[in-house]
């Protein structure tokens, strides 16, 4: 059924610290390579993996923007991991005419039914965010699980038991579990942190969140000025350097 | 986004194929027998072409039979539905006229609106879509619908009708170009509510995220050149509209007159078509810096 249920029991999804992120794609290979070897579905593939024009089916993607911020001061780079943020309002399930795609009312994971896929592909235009992508070589629409085959898979010890990206990262910039509940951990960070929808002029109403980096700390002008050469009168260790060696 | 080539074929000729049907349906000097014959197979041959150049662009068309199953909710499987119904709700009513030379008008225009609804529904896949602003508007379905009617009635032979629905095509046409430039900036999506990181300063792509293609950008990222697109938008206004107008309200509707006419039509209503999938902006497209 492709209409969405009114509620979910819980709000799985991802919190995603963009302060944190170092941009390794290390969450993009950890997610091709579970969905790749897992059982069930068929792996993501690649076409002319070696040749001149390799093209691939991958779940998340890591972009890096720059960002300069309105009141002048330095530009920074922002890593940005970008999958599927299983939205309350989907589009991307409405739209689907053969009842592949849906949204499970017990964890609001959603999800697509390759065996019911006709591989249309209008659910991947109804995403604002380019989380689903066909795969080239089954003919059948591709998205972010939320790795539900390792979450609830009770064969995996305690540790591994959450999304394959959120288990690899280096950096500790994935955080899985139920936004729904607002004194789970990730909720709490959210709270925190500010943590914001993309894209909300979508009326998608995503689950997961993004944590804005953090306000870099700003150098005042005055220990600048301190230690260029030519100011008269430097202070700190700057200025006993210069007496130091004045006095030589 | 990417004009693919049978999705462009389907939505034009199923679109003339229904309008064509609807025409029929209530036709004011009822085509019978032979005659009727060639109307409703041409009616039928463009329509039925249509749905199947859609199915070629299916990547799994083994499942294409399970897209009559969520009506309820999806636009797509709205329109499978009706122009199955469509379909056959026309065939008594061509049945009656070509074999047993009787005509029975409340079937026909039921048969009329149900063919009008597929267009109606055809358009509504493409209008739902917000996140593709330029056809996230209203004037997408009184396009389809105002194509299929002109294309309808210049294959059904009707003057009168022809010339009006031409003069309206021409107008919601236009139209359309012209508020759906602004629509992308109307709707409000950059690269900063993109990432959110709009709220810190200006983004920028810095490296994208692989260095190939991807479904996504190959199927999304489409973008086609100023200057090419307004020489196409006079090309196809003149073909689909203009010249089938002079040539109608000038010579007639002999069969000769009338074919030359609807291909000239067709032709300009395939150019505006390419160029509504063409022009259009997907906003996943802010993620790639395009
Ligand atoms: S991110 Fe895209 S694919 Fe995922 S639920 Fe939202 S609209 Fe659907
Ligand atoms: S590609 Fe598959 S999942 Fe997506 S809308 Fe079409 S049938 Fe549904």
């Amino acid at each position: 059924m492709t209409s969405l249920p009114t509620t979910t029991e819980r709000k799985l999804g991802l919190v995603i610290d963009l302060d944190t992120c170092v941009g390794c794609h290390a969450c993009v290979v950890a997610c091709k390579g579970w969905n790749t070897v897992a059982d069930d579905g068929a792996p993501l593939s690649d076409v002319d993996a070696y040749g001149p024009d390799p093209v691939g089916t991958f779940l998340n993607r890591v972009h890096s923007f720059e960002v300069t911020p309105d009141d002048g001061g330095a530009a920074r780079v922002v890593h940005f991991p970008r999958s599927c943020l299983h939205c309350e309002d989907a589009p991307c399930v409405t739209v689907c005419p053969t009842g592949a795609s849906f949204k499970r009312a017990e964890d609001g994971i959603v999800l697509v039914n390759e065996d019911d896929c006709m591989g249309c592909g209008l659910c991947a235009w109804a995403c604002p965010y380019g989380a689903r992508e066909l795969d080239l070589a089954a003919g059948v629409m591709k998205k972010c699980t939320l790795c539900v085959d390792r979450i609830y898979n009770e064969n995996l010890p305690d540790a591994d038991r959450v999304p394959a990206c959120v288990r690899t990262c280096p950096a500790g910039a994935r955080h899985f579990g139920d936004l729904g509940d607002p004194e789970s951990e990730v909720s709490r960070l959210v709270a925190a942190r500010d943590g914001m929808a993309l894209m909300p002029e979508c009326g998608t109403k995503p689950v997961n969140r993004y944590l804005p980096p953090r306000p870099r700390d700003v150098t005042s002008d005055e220990r600048l000025d301190d230690a260029a050469e030519g100011s008269d009168r430097p202070s700190g260790f700057l200025g006993w350097l210069d007496r130091m060696l004045e006095a030589l | 986004m990417h004009p693919a080539a049978s999705v462009i074929v389907f939505t034009t000729l199923s679109g003339a194929g229904f309008g064509l049907l609807a025409f029929l349906g209530i036709g004011e000097p009822a085509p019978t027998g032979l005659r009727a014959f060639w109307f409703y197979l041409l009616g039928y041959g463009l329509a039925v072409a249509g749905l199947l150049a859609s199915t070629l662009h299916l990547a799994n068309p083994r499942n294409a039979i399970k897209a009559f199953r969520e009506w309820r909710s999806s636009w797509l499987s709205r329109e499978a539905v009706l122009s199955v119904t469509a379909l056959i709700a026309v065939a008594p009513v061509a049945f009656g006229r070509v074999f047993l030379g009787q005509d029975w008008p409340v079937l026909g225009v039921i048969g009329a609106a149900l063919c009008l609804l597929v267009v109606f529904s055809t358009s509504m896949i493409y209008a739902q879509l917000r996140t593709v602003p330029r056809w996230n508007t209203p004037l997408t379905p009184v396009v389809f619908l105002a194509f299929a009617l002109a294309g309808g009635a210049i294959l059904a032979g009707r003057l009168q009708a022809a010339l009006a629905a031409l003069a309206v095509l021409g107008c919601v046409q236009l139209a359309a170009w012209i508020v759906g430039d602004r629509r992308f900036a109307q709707a409000g999506s950059d690269a900063g509510t993109a990432t959110g990181l709009g709220r810190i300063g200006r983004v920028r792509l810095l490296e994208p995220p692989h260095a190939g293609r991807n479904y996504v950008l190959d199927e999304m990222a489409f973008r086609v050149g100023r200057r090419h697109a307004a020489k196409l938008r006079i090309l196809s206004l003149v073909g689909a509209v203009v010249l089938p107008g002079i040539l109608l309200a000038t010579l007639g509707t002999g069969v000769v007159v009338t074919a030359v006419a609807a291909i000239l039509h067709l032709a300009g209503a395939l150019a505006s078509r390419w160029l509504f999938f063409a022009e259009a902006r997907h906003v996943v497209g802010l993620y790639y810096g395009r």
